[in-house]
Order: structure tokens, then sequence, then C-alpha cells
């Protein structure tokens, strides 16, 4: 196959952001931006259906467009078009401009496809920095407020700071393996016999620092609360999601190919990550009154979970974190989703209390909700509950039965904040009638829809995972 | 045939109440009544059929249907019925029948989606019965517990959200204790024979070395004995049943009980007979203690509610007695504990509500002399007080004597101690009985006597109590026939897995070396 063709998706994905800028330079419009965007990230979403299953060959030195590739790049735009949809509605009811956001959304998403679709040091650290440099951005949009803009220096200078040990993590491992390369360093490692040295290990260090910082985990994670609650709530839900899932895909090719996950010490540092997220985020989780930082807990557990499944590293491993991520996406898209589409210029509805009698008055959106609420404490008949499974199986499959016990008591933990949102919905509604009630907004047609379309896959993935799991076992194969 | 109507009309009619609930209470309410005694029904003539049929096949016990579900992990949609599921299946569906009626006026605030949650108990329990695929029977038993959480967390009492959450976090992690349990045995019969599956047909004759097993074992054992609930764990019950609406109280005694003892008698018992064997000392104490201290603890009570929930402790552990002592005769006796205890659990538990009801107190110190106000409400407490204390003739006679006689064999003083818990229901429930119905009616109460529809539920509870008492053979037959084939169909499965040894563990070891997920099944 022709590797231009190949290319086809990572071209659109990039060609978006600049046909953005011209248009957005020439005629300021919010809806037209939108639409841009969401066609940005439709046509190569489209593309796939038909590069699918080819598989194509590796652009080398940089970039490798296989089907683990395209399934992560097809995932990342289809989470992209939702906080599309979902930031329209957000922007509406904020002063200021609103263009320049779509700009830095998928300007982040083509930084996240580098990195899914990156086979050497420098296309992981070039993907990366577009990210990151996008997500500075985004976390601190609405500017004028003290609470975004103190996220965002937050999370600018910690991202700084891990992208410095990531850079010098990358420069150890090269000098000791003489390449950049994940496939030439497959056959570096396999031609050593020796035990690693402390120049490798110390790279492997440095590198787990850097990822370990996106995808929020202990003792990486002192931003994410802070983040979460000033972030925008559409960007929040990117971070957890989009920017997140790029890292994890990567991790697993990286750990497939450049050995990371070879050497014992590697895993056991791994695995006391894995612990101290599980328990850390579930325990800090219960102590939390706002939604958007007991979600930032939550996803740290979360994370912790998944790294249980990357620990086991086996085929059944990289098919339980491919299958929990999307599990994970929509759950968390859901949730963010609805926070956003309930929230009005009055008040953000991103406390607890807000959600009191939800179920009297929004009987759907509650019910919605407490599905997703569901899927993410790992009830059956919910996308995260096969997730959590498979997670699990992967584990029992590999002996790792201390980090598999761990994540059966975080979890049983962890349902506690679950049930206590939950639970809170189905009360009786305040008492007080004089105060104008919260969470009261009319979703708009595109947010209905999405956030239904969204219902509809967590209980599609619950219940009859076979397509998915066949879509991932084939897309994942590509990778071994 | 297949079995998927037992799950699919409950669920539907459920969903039919739940809509029909938006317009009218009235509809909602004759929906899920409809469709809980059009279950009902099926299920009896399932039971005739299951007469008529004896099949001589191997696992011709069964009435199954196997669908593939998800493929590419061993898993399938395996449904079957046998004896004891039919029975279960049963009680099951005549509770929530019971349930659906005591809930017709007390349960006023949307009452579509509470007819909805509980026809969701009884298609989730149903499914419970009949999986045949441990995938299937952990998702059917997490599915469970969502409509009782809702069930006690917005119709329940004044301490409802923290009965229901306590109820929920404890059942589900024992739940994925269970779910780790199932796993290590999936995979321990992968790692023998190269099969990734959940199907319980094939995991029933897997051959494991005996520190697994025990492991494995304990964690199941652990799961069921949390619903059971067995003494160590039993604190979620008092005050799941205290604070739940009487419907849900009655599916709690009445079936979610139930779901552990039948886990017992499926799982444990035939999947790790050497385990079992080496346990078995454990669990008696364990049982015994239940009896004695669930009783005690009934002594104790000033809340009418309470001391219910505790003499059900109480009678789960002659059931726990019963499953451990191992011999047939104890394990018929827990059977018709089951379902002894279904009848007069809910009878009394719907008791209790219909005193609240007009009371609007469930204090033992408030009540006395209603028998004067209310002599027929009195007369049924006074059957059911027998029952419960197990007089000849009613149905846990049959049952506690039956274990008390199979323990007997294997542990003389353990089922000495486990009599005395007799003596003991004999003073709680006459206990009971003094202080609701007899003496002075200091608290000057004028109430109602019991109205049709209340006396038609206990009358219907009064024949069931009294037939599994004076005729238990149609009980016995269809359970005794299960449970003799169950043991011979694991006992085989073990022999043939076990046979031969050469020739399969060097395949099995090339096997173990690949995926399980990969190219090698269909």
């Amino acid at each position: 196959m022709n590797p231009f063709s190949a290319l086809t998706p990572m071209v659109l994905l990039g060609l978006t952001p600049l046909v953005l800028m011209l248009v957005i330079s020439f005629h300021r419009s919010h809806w037209l931006a939108a639409l841009i965007s969401l066609v940005g990230m439709a046509l190569p979403l489209a593309l796939l259906a038909g590069t699918a299953t080819s598989d194509a060959p590796p652009l080398a030195p940089l970039l490798i467009i296989d089907g683990y590739a395209l399934f992560y790049i097809g995932l990342l735009s289809a989470a992209t078009m939702v906080v599309v949809v979902l930031s329209y509605g957000y922007l509406e009811r904020v002063p200021g401009n609103r263009e320049e956001f779509y700009l830095l959304l998928t300007l982040a998403t083509f930084g996240c496809a580098v990195l899914t679709a990156s086979n050497h040091f420098i296309s992981f650290f070039l993907g990366l920095e577009i990210l990151s440099v996008s997500l500075y951005g985004l976390v601190a949009y609405l500017r004028t407020t003290r609470t975004a803009l103190e996220s965002g220096i937050k999370y600018l200078i910690l991202a700084a700071a891990s992208a410095a040990f990531l850079l010098f993590g990358m420069a150890l491992i090269y000098a000791d393996l003489g390449t950049m390369d994940f496939t030439a360093m497959t056959s570096v490692l396999a031609a050593k016999t020796r035990e690693p040295s402390v120049l490798l290990l110390g790279g492997f260090a440095m590198v787990v620092i850097g990822a370990g910082f996106k995808l929020a985990v202990v003792p990486f994670h002192m931003w994410a609360p802070d983040v979460y609650q000033g972030a925008p709530t559409p960007v929040t839900a990117y971070l957890t999601t989009v920017s997140k899932g790029a890292m994890v895909a990567l991790l697993l090719r990286y750990g497939q190919y450049g050995g990371l996950l070879d050497y014992d010490s590697v895993a056991s540092v791994l695995a006391v990550i894995a612990v101290l997220s599980m328990f850390l985020g579930n325990l800090l989780a219960l102590l939390q009154d706002n939604l958007k930082r007991l979600l930032a807990y939550s996803s740290i557990a979360h994370l912790g979970y998944l790294l249980v499944a990357v620990i086991a590293a086996s085929r059944e491993g990289s098919h339980a974190v491919t299958f929990y991520l999307v599990a994970y996406f929509v759950t968390s898209l859901g949730i963010f989703g609805i926070i956003t589409a309930l929230s009005d210029e009055r008040k953000e509805a991103d406390e607890i209390s807000d959600y009191r009698g939800l179920f009297w008055r929004r009987p759907w959106v509650s019910g919605a909700l407490s599905l997703m609420l569901f899927s993410l404490a790992g009830i059956p008949l919910t996308a995260g509950f096969v997730g959590k499974f498979y997670v699990l199986t992967a584990g029992v499959l590999s002996d790792l039965w201390l980090l598999v016990l761990s994540l059966v008591v975080s979890s049983v933990i962890g349902l506690y904040y679950y049930l206590r949102i939950i639970i809170t919905m189905y009360l009786s509604a305040p008492a007080d009638p004089s105060s104008p009630l919260p969470a009261t907004r009319r979703f708009s047609f595109p947010e209905g829809l999405v956030l239904a379309g969204l219902t509809v896959l967590l209980i599609w993935f619950g219940v009859y995972p076979a397509p998915l799991l066949s879509a991932i076992q084939a897309a994942v194969g590509s990778l071994a | 045939m297949s079995l998927a109507w037992i799950l699919l009309l409950p669920f539907a009619g459920g969903l039919a109440a739940w809509i029909a609930g938006r317009w009218s209470d009235l509809w909602a309410r004759w929906i899920a009544l409809g469709t809980a005694l059009l279950h009902l029904l099926l299920l009896l003539v399932t039971w005739g059929v299951f007469f008529t049929r004896v099949a001589p096949a191997p696992g011709g016990w069964l009435m199954a249907s196997k669908q593939p579900w998800i493929p590419q992990l061993g898993i399938s949609f395996h449904l079957a019925v046998d004896g004891i599921s039919l029975l279960m299946l049963l009680l099951a569906s005549f509770l929530t029948v019971l349930a659906i009626l005591t809930s017709w006026t007390s349960i006023t605030r949307s009452v579509g989606f509470y007819h909805f949650n509980l026809l969701l108990i009884l298609t989730a329990l149903s499914g419970v019965f009949i999986a045949f695929d441990l995938f299937l029977f952990f998702a059917f038993w997490e599915i469970s517990l969502l409509p009782l959480y809702f069930l006690i967390g917005i119709w329940g009492y004044e301490n409802r959200v923290y009965a229901t959450t306590k109820f929920f976090i404890i059942t589900q992690g024992s739940g994925l204790l269970m779910l780790l349990a199932i796993l290590g045995l999936v995979v321990v019969h992968w790692q023998a024979t190269g099969v990734l599956t959940f199907d319980y047909l094939d995991l029933v004759g897997t051959v494991m070395s005996d520190t697994k097993a025990f492991w494995l074992m304990l964690g199941f054992f652990i799961a069921f004995a949390v619903k059971l609930p067995v003494v160590p764990f039993h604190t979620w019950l008092p005050d799941a049943h205290t604070q739940a609406p009487t419907a849900g109280s009655v599916a709690l005694a009445g079936l979610v009980l139930k779901v552990g003892a039948y886990g017992m008698i499926r799982f444990v018992v035939p999947m790790f007979p050497q385990a079992v064997a080496d346990f078995t000392l454990a669990a008696m104490i364990l049982a015994v203690v239940g009896i004695l201290y669930g009783a005690l603890l009934a002594l104790g009570q000033t809340d009418l509610k309470r001391m219910v929930a505790y003499t059900s402790i109480s009678h789960m552990g002659f059931v726990l007695l019963g499953i451990f002592a191992g011999n047939e005769l104890a394990l018929q006796g827990a059977v018709i504990i089951m379902l002894s205890h279904g009848f007069s659990a809910a009878a009394l538990f719907i008791m209790v509500g219909d005193l609240q009801h007009r009371t609007h107190t469930r204090e033992l110190g408030r009540f006395g002399g209603l028998w004067a106000v209310m002599p027929r409400m009195g007369g049924v407490g006074l059957f059911f007080a027998m029952a419960s204390l197990g007089l000849p003739g009613l149905a846990s006679f049959v049952g506690e004597f039956l274990v008390l006689l199979g323990a007997f064999q294997v542990n003389v003083p353990l089922t000495v101690l486990a009599s005395v818990g007799l003596v003991a229901a004999t003073i709680y429930s006459l206990w009971m009985m003094q202080k609701v119905y007899y003496g002075a009616n200091t608290a000057d109460w004028q109430v109602d006597d019991t109205g049709g529809r209340e006396m038609a539920i206990m009358a219907s509870l009064i024949g069931a109590t009294l037939w599994i008492g004076l005729y238990p053979q149609p009980v016995l037959t269809t359970s005794g026939h299960a449970l003799t084939e169950m043991r011979k169909f694991a006992a085989q499965a073990r022999a043939t897995a076990a046979r031969p040894e050469g020739t399969e563990s060097a395949a099995s070891a090339a096997v173990a070396s690949t995926s399980p997920v990969g190219g090698e099944r269909p």
C-alpha cells in the first residue's frame, strides 16, 4: 500500500487546525469553527473504516500507521468530536473569543494521534509537546477567572518539568542503546544478554516519570484535582480521556518494542505506582464534595487499575488495556458531558449537592448518570464492568495476585463515593423553594443526542462486548 | 425449549409497569401483578413437565439452552433448569406476587419505578438460579443488588441511606471476592486443559491441587456466606431488613438469602469435595454459632422487624449446617428450610409491615393486647410463630428435623448444640406473641383488623407452609433427583479429567504456553 495514502488520516488531522486558523482569521463564527473541527475529526474516522483492515508499512523512521495506531486514532477522534459538541454549548455562555478553543482542541488531538503512531523518540516527544502546549491554552482558556488561570499555570509548570525528565530519560536510553527507533531498540535489546545497565534503568525511570505525569498516577498526581476543577468542564473531559488515552497507547507500544516491561525492576516500580494510585485515588475521593475533584481522584484510581493490565503485558493485557480505555472513554465523556450540559450561566453543576433530587426532576438524565457511575464502579451490564473483568482476567492469567487483590479491595472502597452521588439524586429535592434549583438547564439537541449515544454504547459494550473485543483483538494483534 | 422466557417475561413486565406508571399507578400495579402471576403459572407448568421427564443421557437432568455470548473469553449464555433451580424459581416467583400485593396500598411514590425494581429482582434472581455459566451467574448476582439498593434507598424507612449503602458495599465486596475465585478456577482449568471457558458443566470437574482447591473454595464460601448470612458476615442484614419497605424485606429474606445457600449447594459442594470435607468442622461450628447467636440476639431486640431479621440468621444457620453435613438427608433438609423460611419470614415481615402501616411503630414495648383489636392478624401471627419454632406438621419442622438427622451422623455434639437453637426459637416466638398480641392494650390501639387482600396473602402462605409440612414428598423428589445427579455428574467429570494423565499433560503444557485467546477456539 502506498505509504502516503496510509498517512491520510494523520494529514487530515494535521490540516484541520490549519484550516481553522485560516477561517478564523477571515471570518469569526462560533458554529463554523465547531463545524470545521467536527468535519476534521469525522473525515479521518470515515477513512479508517476503509484502511483499518490493511496493514500499512511503517513510514520509517518516525511514524508507523498500523491497525493499532488507526484504532486509537479513531477512538481519539471520536472522543474529540464528543468534546467539540459539549464545548459548543459550554462556550456559548462564556464571554470572549470562542473560535480559538477549537484550534487548540484539534491541535491537541493531532498531537495525540502522533503519539499513538510514533515509532521513535523524536515523534514521541513532538507529539507530547504538541499535546501539552495546546493543553496549556485549553486549561486556562477562561483566562478571566482566577481558578482557570491558577490551574493553567500549575499545569504548565508541572508539564514542562515532566517533559524535561522525559527528555533526559530519552537521552540516557539513547546513550545506552545507541538508537531512538523503537523497532531498532527491539533488536539491540535482543542482542544484549547482560543485566540492564544503570544508564538504561535510569532512562526507564525518567520515562516513567514523564508518562506518569500525563497519566496522573500517584505520586505524579498532585496537579490533577486542581486542574480538573479549574479547567472548563469539556477540557476536563478531554484531559481525562484523550490525553491519557494517547499516553497509554504510546506506553503499550513502547512497552512492547522498547523493553520497558521486560525488566522486573521496572515492573515492580509500576506495580507500586499502580497500588498507590488505586488506594490513594479511591481514599481521597471519599473526602470530596466537588464532583470534578472527585472524578479527578477517581481517574487516578482508574489509571491504577489500567496499569495492572499494562503490567500483565501479555496479549490479554494489551487487549484488556484497550478495552478498558474504550469503556472508560465512554463513561467519562458521558459523566463530564452531563455535568457540562447541566451547568448554566449562573452556576457550574459541579457540587454533589447540586444533584440532590435530580431523579424526581430529570429522570432520564439521572438515570443515564446513574448508569455511568455504576459503570465507573464496575457493576455488570455496563461497559465498565466488562473492562474491569477483563483487567482482572489479565491479572489472574499473569499470576499478579497481589495487584488483583488490591484492585478488588480498592474498588470496594471506591464504591462508597459513587453510591453517595447516586443516592443523592434519589433523595427528595431540597425543601427551600426560594432559591432557584441548580442543574436545571435543558439540553440542546446535539448534546442530548451525544449523551444518549454514549449511554447506549455503555450498555451495548456491557451486554454484548463480543464485536468490540474482536475489533480490539484485530487492532492490537498488529502490535505484537 | 429456550429458557430465556424465565428472564424476559418479568423484565418486560417490569418495563411495562414502569411505563404504565407514568399515567396510572393502578395500571402499574396490575401489570406487575399479572406478569408475576403468569411467571408463577408457567413455572408450575414447567414443574409438571419435570415430573414426566426422566432423561437418562449424561446431563439429562437439565433442561438447558446455550448460546455463544463472548466467544473470545469462552463465555456463553448458558441457561439450565434442574430440580433445585426449579424450586428456587417457584419460591422467587411466588414471593414476588406476594410482595406486589403487600405494597398495593402502602407504596404511593413513583409506583411504576417501584414495580420495575421488584420485577427486576425477580429477573436477576431467576437468572442466578438458572445461569450455568459462571460469568453469567456473577452478572446476575450483581444485577440483583441494584434494584434492592434502590428499593431500600428510595422507599425505605428513616435510616435508609446508611442501610442501603452498607448492604451494597458489603455484598458487592463479597461478590468481587467470588469473581476472583471464579477467575482462579477458570485459570486452573485453562492451565490443565488449554480451554478457556466459564461453563459450569466444564468447570465442575476441574482437577486441582488441594491448596488451590481450598483457597478457591474459601473465596466462593465467603461470598455466599455474606449473603446467607453466616455470623461474622451478617452485619448488613439487620440494618437492611429494618430499613427496607415490606416488599424489600420479603425479597431479602425470601430470595436474597436463598441465593447464598443455592450457591453453596450448586458450586461449593460439587466443585471442591475434598476442600469441603476438610472445611466441614469449621463450617458446622460457624453454623451452630449462627443458630445460637441469631436466636440470642433476636431475644434482645426491641424493634420487631429487627427481631425477625435476627431469627432469619438463626434459621439460615440450620441451612449451613445441612449443606456442610454433606449427606443426602441433611442437604434435602436444607432445601426444605430454604422454602419454609421463605414462607415464614415473608409472612412475619408482611405482618410487621401491616402492623407498622397501622400503628406507625415497630417498637415491641409499644405493642400489647392487639389480639383483642385484630384477632385475625393475631391468629396469623400465632400460626407463623408456631411455624418459626418448628411445630410438627408445619414446613420448618420437616426441614430442621432432616438437617438434625443428617448432621447427627456427622457430628453429635454440634447437633446437640444446634437443637438448643430450637428451644431458643420457641422462646423468642412465644415472647413475640406475648409482647405484641397478648397482655393489656396499654397503648390503647384502635386499629382495623386484616382486610381481604391481606388475608389472601396470609392464606396463601399458610397453605404453602401446611402443604410442605404435611406432604413434602413432591419437593423432596424434585430436589433429591437434582442433588444426586449433580453430584454424580461432578464425580464423573472429575474422573474423566483425571484419567488420561500421561497423554494429555504434554499437550496441555504445549497449549498453556500460548495465549488462551488465540485462534484455537472456534
